[in-house]
C-alpha cells in the first residue's frame, strides 16, 4: 500500500480526535471519578493492608495510585473503540473510507489521537493523585512515566481498533472489551501485589503484559518495582508492537457498515 | 466521454443478487438518475462505484479508472454525498471540511480559499463556525454537498440527496445541484426514488429494479414512448371493458391496474365520451374517468408491472440505511 505513512492524514485525524475530546467536557471529568474514588476510598479504607511483599516504607494509597493509573489509560483507551463504532453507527466512517488515503495511515491517526487522550487523562489523574496524597520518588523516574503511559495506551487503544473492526454494537463491544480488560486488570498487580496468589496464578501475572506496564509506572513513581524498567518498557514495547499490528490489520479488513 | 462505463457489474449477498449485471454509461457534463424504489439496487451499485464496496462480478470504470485495480484514482475523481449524513456532528461545518481537505492531501491555502468558495456555492458562508449538531437536515446536506465538491471532484456521487427533507428544502437542493452541474463541469450520478426528482433534476434516467436497470432514456423521450394521454377509468365490470376496450382500434394500451384500467391514448379529451359509450354498449356503469398527461410513474408502472409505491409496500422493512434511533453527543 502506496503513501502508509501519510503525515497530513494522521495530523486531520489526531487533530479531530483533540477537538473531540477538548469539546466533550463531561468525558474528561466523569472518566477520571472512578478511579479517583477507587484510589481514595480504597486508600484510606486498606490503609493497614500490609502484605510481606510491599516495603514497608511505602503506604497502601502510593502503592494503589500507579495501578489506578493504569486503569485510567486502559479504559480512555477504550474510547477509541467506541469512537470507530460511533462513526460507523453515523456514518463518518465512510466519510473517511472513500478519501484516497491507505487504512495504516487511518489506523496511526486514530492511535496517535487515542494515546494522547489517554495521556492527557493519565497526567490529570497523576495531578489529583497527588493532591489526594501521591508522593513521587523522584524526577528521573518520573520522567520515565510518559514512556510506560503511551506503551500501556498503544496497546490497549489498537485491542480496542481490533475488536471494534470485528464488532457492530457499542454494548457488545463494551461487554467484550471488559471480559478482556477486567482480568487483565485483577492479574495485573494494580491492586495487590501478585504474590498474594498462589504461586500458579502469579504465573498467569507474568504472561500478562499489563504486569509490566504497573510494574513501570510504579517503578517510575514511587520507585519501587519488581523487574528493571528496561525489561518492562521491552516487554510493553512488544506487546504493543504486536497490537498496532492486530489493530492494522483487522481494521483493514473490516466493511464500512 | 463516458465519465462511468460499467459492465455486467453485479453484486451477490448470499441468497440475494442485489445487483444484477448492469451495464450503463454516464456522459460527462451529464446528471444521471438511477431511478427505484428502496432495495432495488442502486446504493449498492453507487457503494461499488466509490469503491467502498467490490463487485461479485463485472467491472466499471469511473473517468476511465477501473474500480477494482485504480481504487486510489477513483477515489480522487470522485465527490460523495451519503444517503445517510456523514458529518462529525462535533465539529463546525468549517472544521468538517477542512478535515475532509486535509485527508485529499490539499494545501493550506487552497484550502482555505476553497473552502470559502463551496460555502458561498451552497450559501452556508454564514454558518461555518456553528457546530454541525445546531444545522438542520437541509443545512447538513447542503453542507455534504459542498464538502463532496471540496477537491475538485470530476464526477459527483449523490445518494438519495433529498431523502426525509421537506418539500421546500427539497426544491433549493434541486436548485443547487442543476447550478453546481454547470458552474462546477461536474458529471453527477445520482439516486432517487423520488418521481419528481427524477424528472426535474437528470438529462437522463436509468430504471431500476431487482437489481437491473430495465430502461435509460431522457425524461422526456421515456414519457413520450408511454403514447400521448392517459385516460384513468373507474367502473364495475372491469375485466369486459378492458377487453372490449383493447379491441378499440384508437386504444394504444390498456392496463389493469387495482380498481381502475389505464388506457393510454392520442387526443385523450375527444376519448373521453367514446369510452363512455363502449361501457354503455357493454352494459356497464362507468363511476370515474380522467385524462392526464403521461409521467414517469407511468412508465414506472409500464417496465415494472408496479407503480414504486406498491414496490416499496412489498418489500416492507427494506433497509434504507440505518434508522437512527439514538442521536447526539459521543
Amino acid at each position: 500500500m502506496k503513501q502508509w505513512f501519510n503525515i497530513q492524514v494522521i495530523y486531520a485525524l489526531w487533530l479531530r480526535e483533540m477537538k473531540r475530546y477538548l469539546r466533550a467536557r463531561s468525558r474528561i471529568f466523569g472518566s477520571l471519578g472512578m478511579p479517583f474514588f477507587f484510589l481514595l476510598f480504597l486508600g484510606t479504607g486498606f490503609k493497614n493492608f500490609r502484605p510481606e511483599s510491599m516495603p514497608a516504607h511505602i503506604d497502601y494509597l502510593n502503592f494503589l495510585a500507579p495501578g489506578m493509573l493504569a486503569v485510567v489509560l486502559q479504559f480512555g483507551s477504550m474510547f477509541t473503540g467506541m469512537a470507530i463504532l460511533w462513526d460507523r453507527q453515523f456514518g463518518f466512517l465512510k466519510e473517511i473510507m472513500v478519501a484516497p488515503v491507505s487504512r495504516v495511515a487511518i489506523v496511526l491517526g486514530r492511535t496517535l489521537g487515542g494515546v494522547t487522550t489517554a495521556l492527557l487523562q493519565g497526567f490529570l489523574f497523576i495531578a489529583v493523585a497527588l493532591f489526594a496524597g501521591l508522593k513521587l520518588s523522584g524526577f528521573a523516574g518520573f520522567l520515565l512515566t510518559p514512556l510506560f503511559m503511551i506503551f500501556i495506551a498503544g496497546s490497549f487503544v489498537n485491542l480496542g481498533l481490533a475488536i471494534a473492526s470485528m464488532m457492530r454494537d457499542m454494548q457488545g463491544f463494551s461487554i467484550v472489551m471488559n471480559f478482556i480488560m477486567v482480568p487483565l486488570l485483577l492479574l495485573s498487580g494494580a491492586m495487590f501485589p501478585i504474590e498474594q496468589f498462589p504461586v500458579w496464578v502469579q504465573w498467569l501475572s507474568y504472561v500478562n503484559p499489563l504486569f509490566y506496564g504497573v510494574d513501570g509506572l510504579r517503578y517510575s513513581l514511587i520507585g519501587m518495582s519488581k523487574f528493571p524498567p528496561f525489561f518492562d518498557a521491552a516487554v510493553l514495547f512488544l506487546f504493543c508492537s504486536g497490537m498496532v499490528g492486530l489493530g492494522a490489520f483487522l481494521f483493514s479488513r473490516s466493511d464500512v457498515d | 466521454m463516458q465519465a462511468i462505463t460499467t459492465t455486467n457489474l453485479t453484486k451477490r449477498f448470499e441468497s440475494l443478487t442485489a445487483v444484477d449485471r448492469v451495464s450503463f454509461e454516464v456522459m460527462q457534463g451529464e446528471i444521471f438518475g438511477l431511478l427505484g424504489p428502496n432495495g432495488a439496487g442502486k446504493t449498492t451499485i453507487i457503494k461499488m462505484l466509490s469503491t467502498l464496496m467490490a463487485p461479485t462480478e463485472g467491472d466499471a470504470a469511473v473517468w476511465g479508472f477501473s474500480i477494482g485495480s485504480a481504487r486510489d484514482d477513483v477515489r480522487r475523481s470522485i465527490g460523495m454525498v451519503f444517503q445517510d449524513p456523514a458529518v462529525d456532528d462535533s465539529l463546525t461545518g468549517w472544521e468538517n471540511l477542512d478535515f475532509h481537505a486535509r485527508m485529499y492531501g490539499m494545501k493550506k491555502d487552497l484550502r482555505t480559499a476553497r473552502i470559502s468558495e463551496v460555502l458561498a456555492l451552497v450559501g452556508l458562508e454564514d454558518k461555518a463556525g456553528l457546530l454541525l449538531k445546531k444545522y438542520s437536515g437541509g443545512m447538513k446536506r447542503r453542507l455534504e454537498i459542498a464538502r463532496g465538491l471540496m477537491h475538485y471532484p470530476r464526477v459527483l456521487f449523490l445518494d438519495e440527496p433529498t431523502l426525509g427533507l421537506d418539500p421546500q428544502t427539497r426544491h433549493h437542493i434541486w436548485e443547487y445541484i442543476k447550478m453546481l452541474n454547470q458552474k462546477e463541469h461536474v458529471t453527477v450520478i445520482l439516486t432517487t426514488h423520488y418521481m419528481e426528482e427524477a424528472d426535474s433534476l437528470c438529462s437522463r434516467i436509468g430504471i431500476i429494479d431487482h437489481g437491473k436497470i430495465l430502461v435509460i432514456d431522457t425524461p422526456e423521450a421515456l414519457k413520450n414512448a408511454m403514447g400521448n394521454d392517459i385516460l384513468t377509468i373507474k367502473a364495475e365490470n372491469l375485466e369486459h371493458l378492458m377487453s372490449e376496450l383493447a379491441a378499440e382500434p384508437w386504444v394504444q394500451e390498456v392496463k389493469r391496474y387495482d380498481d381502475r384500467l389505464l388506457v393510454s391514448a392520442r387526443l385523450g379529451e375527444e376519448k373521453i365520451p367514446v369510452a363512455v359509450e363502449t361501457a354503455r354498449r357493454i352494459g356497464t356503469v362507468i363511476q370515474a374517468i380522467s385524462m392526464r398527461k403521461p409521467t414517469l410513474e407511468d412508465v414506472f408502472l409500464h417496465y415494472t408491472g408496479k407503480t414504486i409505491r406498491d414496490e416499496e409496500d412489498a418489500e416492507g422493512e427494506v433497509p434504507r440505511g440505518r434508522m437512527r434511533k439514538r442521536r447526539g453527543p459521543h
